[in-house]
C-alpha cells in the first residue's frame, strides 16, 4: 500500500485513541476506592469504552467519558462519581 | 502501436467495450434509458465470460452507487452507468464516493429531467451534480467515449477522485459510428492494474468514514478541493500518453476547431461540439471568422486553458443545453463569465439555451443561432 502520511482519507484502523481524546467530554469522573474494591472485574465487563485495566482496576482518564455505568454496576459500591473541577 | 481494429458501433457499446478493456473487477448496475444498453452489454460480457468481473444487479441507483463505493473501498476497479433521474437518485452517494476518495468511474448518458418526463438528451442531469466533488468529462463522439473512459480510470486512480464520463443520450449512445479499438496490449500499457492506497479488508479491520469533529473534517474538504484542481495536469498527461500509445486525440481539457483567428467563438459541450464544427464551416463560408472551443473537461473547469485559447476581442457564443434556474440562460455561460471576469475584459459573452429535451441541434440551426446572436 502507498503511504498515507500526508493524505486525508476517511479510513481509520482500530488503535487506542483513534476516536480522539474522549476524556475531555467528561463532567463526572469515576473514582475507585481501593479499600472497598475486591477486583471482581464487573466494572471491566460493563465499561463500554474499555478504559478499565482488568487486573489493577485503574481507569484511563484520557479516554473515559464519565458515563457512570461502572459506578452503577459495581456490586460493592467501590466506585463513586465525582464532579470534574 | 499494435494493430488496431476498426468496427461500427454505438456510443453505449463503445463504452462497454472500453470498460471491458479496462479490466474492471465490479460492475453494479440498474437500467435507465438511454443508459441501459451499456449495462446490457456489460452483463452479457460477464455472462459469456469475456469480462472477468462481478456484475451486481441492484434495486435502484442509490444502491448502485452504494455498491460501487463499497467495492471500490474493498480495492476493486469499479464501473457503473446511469442517466437523468438515476443520477439524481445517486446524488447522496456521489458525495460518499468523492469524500471517500474512491476512484469510481461512471458513465452518465445525458438525458433531461422530470417533470414532465422526457427520455431525450439535455445536460441538466450532469450539471446538477456540479458540487458533488466528481471530475466530469463531456464527450462529443463514440470514439471519444471509448478513449475517455480509459483516461478517466487513469486520472481517477492517480488522484483518488471519482470521474463521470458524460455523453448525449441517443445522438451518441444509440448511433453507429466507426470505432477504432486499440489492441489490449496497448490499453494495458496505458492503464496499469489498480493498486489501491488502502482497502477494506476483514484480515485488517478498519472503519470507513467515521464521524469527525470540525478540526478534522475541514482539512478533508480542503484537500478534496485542492486535489480536484490538481487533476488538470493529470488529465492533460493522460490525453497525451493515450495519444502517444494509440495515436488518438480528442483534445485534453479543451478541444478547439478553427479557433486561432476566430472573431466569433462557439462554446458548447458534448455532441453539440461535433456538430458545431460543421456550423463553423457554414459560417466561414458566409465570411464570418468563426471557431469552436469545446470544454472536454467540465469539472474542474479548465479556466487557464480557456483564458489562453480565446482569441483577442472574441465574441463568445455559449450554447447551453441546460437551464441555470434563478439566472437568465444556462450554466456554462455563468461558469465561463466567472473565469473571464477580471482576466479577459476584451471578451464578450452571449448565451442561448437550446436543444432542451432532445430538440435536434443541426449544423444549420446552430449556425443561424450564432448569426442571430451576433446582432444582439
Amino acid at each position: 500500500m502507498k503511504s498515507l502520511t500526508k493524505a486525508y482519507r476517511p479510513i481509520s484502523w482500530p488503535t487506542k485513541g483513534a476516536g480522539g481524546d474522549t476524556g475531555s467530554w467528561r463532567t463526572h469522573r469515576p473514582v475507585v476506592d481501593t479499600q472497598i474494591c475486591n477486583k471482581c472485574q464487573i466494572c471491566w465487563v460493563y465499561c463500554p469504552e474499555a478504559v478499565i485495566d482488568r487486573q489493577e482496576i485503574t481507569i484511563d482518564y484520557r479516554y473515559c467519558k464519565g458515563c457512570g455505568v461502572c459506578a452503577v454496576e459495581c456490586p460493592t459500591g467501590a466506585i463513586s462519581m465525582e464532579m470534574e473541577e | 502501436m499494435k494493430t488496431a481494429q476498426v468496427i461500427m458501433d454505438t456510443g453505449a457499446h463503445a463504452a462497454a467495450l472500453a470498460v471491458k478493456s479496462a479490466r474492471v473487477d465490479v460492475v453494479p448496475g440498474y437500467p435507465i434509458t438511454p443508459q441501459t444498453s451499456i449495462m446490457e452489454a456489460l452483463a452479457a460480457m460477464v455472462e459469456n465470460g469475456e469480462l472477468h468481473a462481478r456484475f451486481i444487479p441492484v434495486e435502484g441507483e442509490h444502491s448502485s452507487m452504494a455498491a460501487a463505493v463499497a467495492a471500490s473501498a474493498a480495492g476493486a476497479r469499479v464501473f457503473t452507468a446511469t442517466s437523468a433521474n438515476g443520477l439524481l437518485y445517486m446524488h447522496e452517494v456521489l458525495h460518499m464516493a468523492s469524500g471517500g476518495r474512491l476512484p469510481v468511474v461512471m458513465c452518465n448518458v445525458n438525458r433531461g429531467i422530470f417533470a414532465p418526463w422526457t427520455l431525450w438528451a439535455d445536460h441538466q442531469d450532469s450539471m446538477a451534480q456540479r458540487d458533488t466533488g466528481w471530475i466530469q468529462y463531456h464527450c462529443s463522439s463514440n470514439q471519444e467515449v471509448f478513449n475517455t473512459i480509459l483516461q478517466a480510470f487513469r486520472v481517477a486512480e492517480q488522484i483518488n477522485i471519482p470521474v463521470m464520463v458524460n455523453f448525449d443520450g441517443f445522438a451518441i449512445s444509440h448511433c453507429l459510428m466507426p470505432l477504432t479499438l486499440p489492441s489490449q496490449e496497448d490499453i494495458d500499457r496505458f492503464l496499469p492494474p489498480y493498486e489501491p492506497e488502502w482497502r477494506l479488508d476483514p484480515a485488517h479491520p478498519s472503519s470507513f468514514s467515521n464521524v469527525t469533529n470540525a478540526p478534522e473534517y475541514a482539512p478533508f474538504r480542503q484537500m478534496l478541493s485542492d486535489d480536484i484542481m490538481a487533476s488538470i495536469p493529470l488529465v492533460k498527461q493522460a490525453a497525451q500518453e493515450y495519444k502517444d500509445i494509440t495515436g488518438m486525440w480528442d483534445g485534453d481539457t479543451i478541444d478547439t476547431y478553427r479557433l486561432e483567428d476566430a472573431e466569433v467563438v462557439a462554446f458548447a459541450i458534448n455532441s453539440m461540439g461535433a456538430e458545431l464544427r460543421l456550423s463553423i464551416d457554414i459560417l466561414r463560408q458566409q465570411g464570418i471568422k468563426a471557431g469552436l472551443l469545446r470544454p472536454r473537461l467540465y469539472l474542474p473547469f479548465p479556466a487557464e486553458d480557456i483564458i489562453t485559447a480565446l482569441p483577442q476581442n472574441a465574441q463568445v457564443m455559449v450554447l447551453d443545453r441546460n437551464y441555470n434556474f434563478g439566472h437568465p440562460g444556462g450554466i456554462l455561460a455563468s461558469e465561463l463569465k466567472s473565469v473571464l471576469f477580471g482576466r479577459r475584459n476584451d471578451i464578450t459573452v452571449k448565451n442561448r439555451v437550446m436543444g432542451i429535451g432532445g430538440i435536434d441541434l443541426t449544423r444549420q440551426f446552430m449556425a443561424a443561432e450564432i448569426r442571430a446572436m451576433m446582432d444582439e
